[in-house]
């Protein structure tokens, strides 16, 4: 069960980010200001994109949040960050972000950190 | 430090401009590690005092919301949420999740501290690899995309 709960996680985040990263681009800088999350939360109720990217983050909250009742936080955490290479994959692909090979290392590093953190 | 006016037709101008926009997202990413760090510990902490298993009823889920320790996590987390999307309007994606990793660093030391969870010598290696990535990763351009957007 412990898996499953990891896959919806892991998918269900990916998901997410990519749709908000997506959206976020195309709306320009925002702010945390009380104004700021106010204009965020607008957009977050008005862009299909941010909309369909909560249900995501919906369903891999409820997910994480029994993983972390039945597991380790040093586990749940840790795990769910497979979602890492999914992600870095999809931002080239999908987003258009240049990973060079330094991004790619510092990731990698990063990647290998959060293995060895969750053994 | 301000620019000249002489000097801002040389191009410091917008290298003041690139200085406070990258203050300004570091500041999110700090932020939102603080506060992913702690909502998550509060979430964990309420949840493991639960009497009944979270599974797949909405209305357990419901319920354990009424705990303090999983309400101020939540709102916590909410709160990062926000702080991530602002971040991400600023800055890749691919450059947001690995820098946002010394949040994995700290939920292990916060799991130490208030939960008693065990931190191996492993564990600590495991936090030099993550930060030496981040300290390669952060070396690298914020935003390689253009932004079509403009507040």
């Amino acid at each position: 069960m412990k898996w499953v709960l990891v896959a919806i996680t892991v998918v269900a985040t990916a998901l997410s980010d990519l749709l908000q990263s997506y959206e976020l681009k195309r709306a320009g800088e925002q702010s945390v200001s009380a104004r700021g999350i106010a204009r965020l939360a607008g957009m977050v109720v008005r862009r299909r994109y941010l909309i369909l990217s909560i249900v995501c983050l919906a369903f891999s909250f409820f997910a994480f949040m029994a993983l972390v009742q039945s597991q380790p936080l040093s586990f749940a955490v840790p795990a769910s960050a497979a979602s890492f290479i999914l992600e870095t994959i999809a931002a080239k692909l999908v987003l258009g972000e240049q990973v060079g090979k330094r991004r790619t290392a510092g990731t990698l590093l990063v990647l290998c950190g959060i293995v060895l953190l969750a053994r | 430090m301000g620019c000249p006016t002489w000097r801002k037709a040389q191009g410091c101008y917008h290298q003041g401009v690139d200085q406070a926009r990258t203050a300004r997202t570091y500041l999110l990413v700090l932020l939102f590690i603080g506060l992913r760090g702690f909502g998550n510990l509060l979430l964990a902490y309420g949840t493991k005092r639960l009497p009944a298993m979270l599974g797949v009823h909405p209305a357990a889920y419901l319920q354990s919301m009424l705990d303090p320790a999983v309400a101020a996590g939540i709102a916590m987390l909410i709160f990062s949420m926000f702080t991530r999307l602002a971040l991400l309007s600023v800055a890749d994606l691919s450059f947001v999740l690995p820098v946002t990793a010394v949040g994995y660093v700290l939920a292990a030391v916060l799991g130490r501290v208030f939960l008693h969870e065990d931190v191996t010598a492993i564990r600590w290696l495991a936090a030099f690899l993550i930060f030496a990535g981040v300290a390669v990763v952060g070396s690298t351009p914020q935003n390689t995309t253009k932004q079509a957007g403009a507040q």
